[in-house]
């Protein structure tokens, strides 16, 4: 679920705090142009769906697909923004949006495949060293 | 429930029918735009608000004054003054 982070990342910048995002593996499709916008809600071995589906459930052709509108139905209840809008608003507050360098190097994602609003991709030892003086840390 | 807030606002922002984040980040931009001193009004219709706006003011540096309700408790009205 790309929502959580990017949600907090934005409030934080609002607050004088400062965010970095690091996205890894499937975590970077958040920043992918061709998948930022669509993307999706997969209930197979998803423990956080809303009613928890039984994988054999969520193998069924479709399952995906239902999962999505029904997401998609609840996040325009709240009027929550875009993924796209979210990207925005946190790139304009100074959230740093980086991709994990090994993750795409694996995926064979290059930096034209991301949306502008991503830093350059960074590895490990630099996150590191910048979540090091972080007061709040969190994963999702 | 709420307070009586005696106070004119400088700036008015509608949020009505948005929820968390957008009420806080669009009264972040909203009170980049008017002066220190000057108070800012916050009309949204999240509850989650009551706790998001003392809590996000505070952090930003400006001073929340309070809010009111009307509707039942449906709508809230947030005074933030801006303190930097």
């Amino acid at each position: 679920m790309a929502y959580p982070p990017l949600i907090l990342a934005s409030t934080a910048i609002t607050m004088d705090m400062e965010a970095g995002i690091f996205f890894t593996l499937y975590g970077i499709d958040v920043l992918k142009k061709s998948k930022y916008a669509k993307l999706k809600v997969a209930p197979l071995a998803n423990p956080a769906m809303p009613m928890p589906v039984p994988n054999i459930v969520g193998a069924i052709p479709g399952m995906t697909a239902m999962a999505t509108t029904m997401m998609k139905s609840m996040i325009k209840k709240i009027n929550w923004p875009t993924i796209p809008e979210l990207i925005e608003i946190c790139h304009e507050g100074g959230v740093k949006l980086w991709p994990c360098e090994p993750s795409m190097a694996m995926m064979g994602i290059k930096r034209e495949d991301l949306v502008p609003e991503a830093e350059e991709s960074i590895g490990a030892a630099a996150y590191l060293d910048y979540a090091s003086a972080a007061s709040i840390t969190l994963s999702f | 429930m709420g307070d009586t807030i005696d106070v004119k606002p400088d700036s008015v922002l509608d949020v009505k029918g948005l929820c968390c984040p957008m009420p806080v980040v669009k009264a972040k931009k909203a009170i980049d735009s008017i002066e220190v001193g000057q108070v800012l009004e916050i009309i949204g219709t999240d509850a989650g608000s009551k706790g998001d706006m003392p809590a996000w003011a505070k952090r930003a540096g400006h001073e929340f004054l309070g809010f009111s309700e009307e509707d039942g408790g449906e709508v809230f009205h947030f005074f933030v003054r801006k303190g930097k």
